[in-house]
């Protein structure tokens, strides 16, 4: 087998067993992200040498017994989490000269735990799309063709989209991401792989570049939902630098992957069948209902009427959120500064922030300073936050009746660049299915259990209550043994 | 409600982000359509609903507390790392006071 076809799981067992060591796996893997990168742009920046050094220095410590949970597990890294002397830049123009002095909670505790860092993996701007196609450092390929145009060129989806490409065509064994709306689910989706967004406040935010501070988390990207369970372990848990972060005991998540779903009760909310749904997504929605009821789970009819709202609440918070964190963003402290001889401190502002910021982030800066000044607060952020408490209860009313919710993950398979891209909110329907978890704060699991007819990857979501992934990863497994999906994208290593 | 083209200029202004005069007429067309969109959430009936802040689930009451001690400091030099401008201990920036 060659290397990079591991599971995380699978290849942690032959560490163990000394089949192979961890520079060998890391070569490996460094020469997949040496020969696809380039074509698929799903790395911002590379970290090869750092990679060898850090699995070397695995070896040694595995050699001493001293071995961590992810001991030589090569991993993607999202160009959002802060990482000590490794430039990051959050996709943009303004930080593309930013190194930073510290590491992110989440990315240091994977280090603890073992991991090495194959280098900063492609997203939307600052977190913001659903293409990769924001990023000022161009847009990743997803590794994913169409059987009858294999020549088009399909978005990965975003905006962890240089994660979720990196993981599909074996550039790593797993990656991290962030998940706003959706940018952890959407884009597993779209690239046939497993991600989790887990409970917000599950995963610390520290040292993550902020979006939409009330709705960021943390989580991994696997092709396994026991590998996203084993990763998810590592990155979890409470952190004194962010007050946000939970104080909650981690669960062992990979011990409930081999949980029976036997007695469980799965809701489908009836808001989710959309007007215009696609034969093929509503066939995957009734296929894995059926498979889940197969295995002894009771399927529940619910309803979370508020569903409709989500969306446009969604874009009223996160932009209002988003304006006010990148207000720091000013040519003074950090990244880029845009000045002329003569520009006074305003001019150095407004300069800088116009020349750094793409168009997407600059229209939701431009919504969020709107809804946010004197006048309109009222009518549209604190009305969106009401909303929200609206959106929530609907979840809580339906935690009366059922342990998980399975809808669809996204309204459709990967688009092609230029596709969805005449109009804003077009592209924002792509989350649909998705942005509730956040506003709720739940956790949400993505996974592929079927491909459309064009040979593209289509995924299930199954959503749990507040910090109960376990019944999260029950489930998922539950629908990965019975989907036995084994398709593989047409770019990847060794292929 | 609809933008017109001085509002959108004061809101490019409040957020510090230049807006030359020809992108004016095209950034006011994308944002009214957005807000256009965002217009059917006051058709929902939010009387007596306690506004949801932060996604903390059980609120800020479950937020652990830490005692409110200096637990950092004295690194001036990695908060200076990344200035476009420094001189000494200091950001530089264009004079502001006349």
């Amino acid at each position: 087998m060659h290397p990079t076809d591991f599971t995380l799981a699978g290849a942690l067992a032959a560490l163990n067993e000394g089949a192979i060591s961890a520079e060998e796996l890391t070569r490996a893997h460094v020469a997949a992200v040496e020969a696809l990168n380039p074509k698929l742009n799903a790395f911002i920046t590379t970290t090869s040498e750092k990679a060898l050094d850090a699995a070397r220095a695995s070896d040694a410590r595995r050699a001493r017994g001293d071995a961590g949970p992810l001991e030589g597990i090569p991993l993607a890294i999202k160009d959002l989490f802060c990482t000590e002397g490794v430039r990051t830049t959050a996709g943009s123009k303004i930080l593309g000269n930013f190194i930073p002095p510290y590491e992110s909670t989440v990315t240091a505790q994977l280090k603890r735990d073992g991991a090495v860092f194959l280098g900063k993996a492609n997203l939307d701007e600052f977190a913001m799309g659903s293409s990769n196609l924001t990023s000022a450092y161009r847009g990743v390929l997803n590794p994913w063709q169409r059987k009858d145009d294999p020549a088009a060129r399909l978005v990965p989806g975003g905006s962890s989209g240089g994660s979720a490409a990196a993981v599909a065509a074996r550039m790593a064994l797993g990656a991290t991401g962030t998940d706003t709306g959706g940018s952890i689910r959407q884009p597993a989706a779209f690239c046939g792989i497993t991600g989790i967004k887990p409970t917000y406040g599950r995963c610390s935010r520290f040292g993550i570049v902020a979006f939409a501070s009330s709705l960021d988390q943390a989580g991994p990207f696997a092709r396994t939902v026991e590998d996203c369970a084993i990763l998810l372990r590592s990155m979890a848990g409470h952190d004194p630098k962010d007050s946000t972060s939970a104080a909650q005991p981690v669960p062992d998540f990979a011990a409930a992957c081999a949980r029976s779903v036997k007695g469980m009760r799965i809701g489908v909310p009836r808001e989710y069948r959309l007007d215009g749904m696609p034969a093929e997504i509503e066939k995957l929605w009734r296929q894995g209902l059926d498979w889940l009821r197969d295995a002894g789970a009771e399927i529940v009819d619910i309803s979370l009427p508020h569903t409709k709202y989500a969306l446009p609440t969604y874009y009223i918070v996160a932009p209002a959120e988003a304006s006010s964190n990148l207000a720091r963003y000013d040519g003074v402290r950090f990244g880029l500064r845009v000045a002329e001889k003569d520009s006074d401190l305003r001019d150095l502002y407004e300069s800088t922030r116009a020349e750094g910021f793409g168009a997407e982030v600059r229209r939701r800066i431009m919504i969020g300073t709107y809804v946010l000044s004197a006048g309109y607060y009222d009518a549209y952020y604190l009305k969106a936050q009401k909303i929200r408490a609206l959106i929530a209860s609907d979840f809580d009313a339906a935690w009366g009746k059922v342990d998980a919710i399975v809808t669809p993950a996204t309204p459709s398979a990967a688009f092609a660049e230029g596709e969805n891209a005449d109009d804003p909110v077009k592209m924002y329907l792509n989350d649909v299915f998705t942005v509730t978890a956040n506003l709720a704060g739940l956790p949400g699991l993505a996974l592929p259990t079927g491909l459309d007819h064009q040979g593209l990857p289509l995924g299930l979501q199954v959503i749990g209550r507040a910090f109960d992934e376990e019944t999260v990863f029950a489930v998922g497994a539950a629908l990965e043994r019975a989907a036995d999906f084994k398709a593989v994208p047409a770019m990847r290593a060794g292929a | 409600m609809s933008l017109d083209t001085a509002t959108v200029r004061r809101v490019a202004a409040l957020a510090r982000l230049r807006l030359e005069e020809q992108d004016v007429a095209r950034v006011q067309g994308e944002l009214n359509g957005i807000l256009g969109w965002i217009e059917q959430l006051q058709a929902v009936n939010t009387d007596g609903v306690e506004p949801m802040a932060g996604g903390t689930p059980g609120g800020v009451a479950a937020m652990p507390m830490r005692k409110d001690v200096v637990t950092d400091g004295g690194q001036a030099e990695a908060v200076l790392a990344n200035a476009p401008d420094r001189e000494g201990e200091y950001f530089s920036v264009p004079k502001v006071v006349e």
